[in-house]
């Protein structure tokens, strides 16, 4: 994995509650390239609003976003959907456009958004659509595609806009078993390829053997991280090996 | 003269006011599709004031009589001097009313979709506005189908009571041959046809605008597809 020194997406101190209870609190990380962070921790952590809040879906109370070192002024809503269309977020029920076809979902931001013409946008959307195996489900619609498809279509679509770094959201908790490891290995040639991610999992498999490094959640904070070795380490006493002990005891 | 006759006689001037009808219907259709749709979305996602004063348009529209309405829109022709002519009154009426129905269809179509689909659009950077229209109202639209063709039979029978302003429609040829010659049953049973005729048509034609945009894998019958 190549990562390098430079850092592309930095969150500081990124706060949010909901009706006066705290959701997030104080959250600050910092993803360099070809970096794969991981977001561990139990439901309600606060795992999907922090990616959420990342990518401005969850307006963040206070705090403050930097992409590739430029600071994002939220309120501007231009410059909102420009650092957007440069972020690639990846939903755990895939939101995939339920009108358009899978090669239509992948182009209709490059024509809306990047206001590519008609042809370079499919042509685009097949390269993408090929890159995650799926050429020949092109033509099908997301109510005729598997789970599995589906979320990898989703990955095409945000693949196509090229961004500088995907959020993906419990990529794989709505598959079912059997299709998870369609959607983790094109997330696995991603990492590979050198894509910079922040990904919330419970795939402790798959954390443990591509995290660059592992953020571990509760109750809206960040409380450990640090590279999967370490926080996995036999014998170590973190609340990250514990999380995972039980993880692995129930499953 | 029997009855057929009389009918056969008063054909002309009923399919006459058929176009009218037709006339007065679509335009009030279209109206309300037009001014419907933004209403809606007004409605979804605007600002708290703009949203009360999409609720406050259809109240009224939806509280008040359409006879009333006729007279309301007479009076205020009157009282502004404008030229009270029947047909454009009749148009506006229905429209007004149409919109406020409309708009809850539209309402109701967005409210139904999951609000992950304008979230993975603002994902990909598309603004509000975007999203709304390449994403949100294509799919809301179409589940909006039964429910216009709902709203496209009301109002064609609603509009009947146009008559009332004088607006040469149906209705108001066939009263008048019927008061000149007492044939009321025979005249108004082919108006009550015609009314069912141009209703069925229509609906058929909706129902095929209806397979022809369905989206697959969907299922249309219910069961899964």
């Amino acid at each position: 994995m190549k990562v390098s020194d430079d850092i592309v997406l930095r969150i500081e101190g990124i706060s949010k509650s909901l009706s006066g209870k705290p959701i997030l609190e104080d959250c600050t990380l910092a993803v360099r390239r070809g970096e794969l962070k991981v977001l561990i921790g139990p439901s309600g952590a606060g795992k999907s609003t922090l990616l959420q809040c990342i990518d401005c879906l969850i307006q963040p109370d206070s705090g403050d976003i930097w992409l590739e070192g430029e600071r994002l002024e939220r309120k501007n809503t231009r410059k909102l959907c420009d650092y957007r269309a440069q972020v690639g977020m990846i939903f755990q029920d895939f939101n995939l456009f339920d009108h358009l076809t899978a090669e239509e979902n992948v182009a209709i931001a490059l024509r809306k958004v990047r206001g590519m013409d008609r042809r370079a946008a499919k042509a685009r959307a097949m390269e993408e659509l090929g890159r995650v195996g799926l050429a020949r489900r092109a033509l099908l619609y997301p109510a005729q595609l598997s789970g599995g498809q589906k979320q990898r279509v989703a990955i095409a679509r945000a693949l196509a806009m090229d961004p500088k770094v995907i959020l993906l959201d419990e990529p794989t908790s709505a598959l079912d078993p059997e299709l998870v490891g369609e959607v983790l290995a094109v997330i696995r040639d991603l990492a590979r390829g050198g894509m910079t991610m922040i990904m919330a999992t419970h795939q402790m498999e798959f954390a443990r053997a591509l995290a660059t490094e592992i953020l571990f959640m509760e109750r809206g904070r960040i409380i450990e991280q640090g590279a999967p070795e370490t926080l996995l380490a036999e014998g170590s006493t973190t609340r990250t090996r514990d999380f995972c002990t039980r993880l692995l005891e129930m499953g | 003269m029997d009855s057929l006759s009389v009918v056969l006689n008063a054909l002309p001037a009923i399919l006459a006011g058929t176009v009218v009808t037709a006339g007065n219907v679509a335009i009030s259709l279209a109206m309300g599709l037009v001014l419907g749709v933004p209403l809606a979305v007004a409605q979804v996602y605007g600002c708290p004031w703009l949203r009360r004063l999409v609720d406050i348009y259809v109240w009224f529209f939806r509280g008040v009589p359409i006879l009333v309405l006729l007279f309301l829109c007479f009076g205020l022709f009157l009282s502004l001097g404008l030229p009270a002519h029947p047909f454009l009154m009749s148009c506006l009426v229905l429209g007004c009313t149409s919109t406020a129905y409309q708009s809850q269809i539209f309402r109701g179509a967005i409210q139904s979709l999951p609000q992950g689909q304008l979230k993975a659009a603002r994902a990909l950077g598309m603004s509000d506005s975007t999203g709304i229209t390449c994403i949100i109202l294509p799919q809301a639209l179409r589940l909006s189908i039964p429910g216009w063709a709902n709203e496209f039979s009301i109002l064609l029978k609603d509009s009947a009571i146009c008559f009332v302003l004088g607006t040469q429609d149906i209705m108001a040829r066939t009263s008048f041959v019927a008061a000149r010659t007492h044939e009321h049953l025979a005249l108004y049973a082919a108006a009550g046809l015609i009314y069912f005729l141009l209703t069925l048509a229509v609906l058929k034609l909706l129902r095929r605008l209806e397979e022809k945009v369905h989206v697959p894998g969907y299922s249309s019958t219910g069961g899964i597809a």
